[in-house]
């Protein structure tokens, strides 16, 4: 794995994609940060949306960032390939 | 507040008359519902679990499960956003993450906000479809493969003239 890239997700903590990407990350030893939009309130979520929005152009999950690849959705193939893996 | 399996029995039911099929593998099948079940609870209606939610309902009107979004993508993807229900040969088809239907704005706006300022013009709206056998009348970009009240085929829909 290439060194000091932690990934960071945007995520739904509801969302199929986003779990699956979660514990993609799990199995294979990487640790990542993530934040559950849907478990953030008022301004809070309305900041976090138009970042994820800035980042991606869209409101859509999971949004991974991984150094300055932007992935959005969950394609293991394209998060391999990032993560050097 | 009903149980993850009343909750499921209910849609299958529904699904089993109208002739739609849910993912077939039981470990993903679990995880949305899970997460549909979890947005009833928290919002008192399933909001699509894949999609961000604003908790108010008429904001997130267009994406209470079954979704406005389903059928197109069902039809041409394979498969609805969060992969609950698939089409017939779902088997066959390439599985990547298909592209999000439900414009961007309505996130920003809300979908009210987007039917009044549609709406306001007149016309511009999506078509209105009547079921000429039991007069159910829908408005989407195309009418229902069966119609949800009396069954009839989707030939049996017409363009419904909108009256002012
Ligand atoms: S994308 Fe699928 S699971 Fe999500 S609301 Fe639409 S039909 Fe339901």
């Amino acid at each position: 794995m290439k060194k000091n890239i932690r990934p960071k997700l945007y995520t739904l903590s509801t969302c199929m994609h986003c779990r699956a990407t979660k514990r993609f990350l799990k199995e294979h030893g990487i640790e990542y940060d993530f934040v559950d939009v849907d478990k953030l309130d008022g301004r809070e979520k309305e900041e976090v949306l138009s970042e994820v929005k800035s980042i991606s152009g869209g409101v859509r999950f999971p949004t991974i960032v991984i150094g300055s690849k932007v992935i959005v959705g969950f394609y293991e193939d394209k998060l391999k390939k990032a993560l050097g893996i | 507040m009903r149980t993850i399996s009343d909750m499921f029995a209910e849609m299958k039911k529904i699904a089993d008359e109208e002739g739609y099929q849910f993912n077939p593998d039981s470990i993903q099948l679990n995880d949305i519902l899970d997460g549909l079940w979890e947005n009833e609870h928290r919002y008192g209606y399933p909001s699509c679990p894949c999609r961000i939610a604003k908790g108010v309902l008429a904001d997130d009107m267009d994406m209470i499960c079954p979704c406005n979004y389903r059928d197109a993508d069902v039809e041409e993807y394979g498969c609805c956003l969060c992969v609950l229900y698939v089409s017939d040969d779902w088997a066959t088809r390439k599985h990547d993450p298909i592209p999000e239907r439900r414009p961007q704005e309505y996130y920003e706006k809300g979908y009210p906000a987007i039917l009044e300022q549609k709406g306001a013009g007149g016309g511009d709206m999506v078509e209105v479809y009547r079921c000429t056998v039991c007069g159910y009348l829908c408005g989407r970009e195309e009418p229902p493969d069966l119609c949800p009240i009396c069954r009839a085929k989707k030939e049996r829909f017409e363009k419904f003239d909108k009256i002012y």
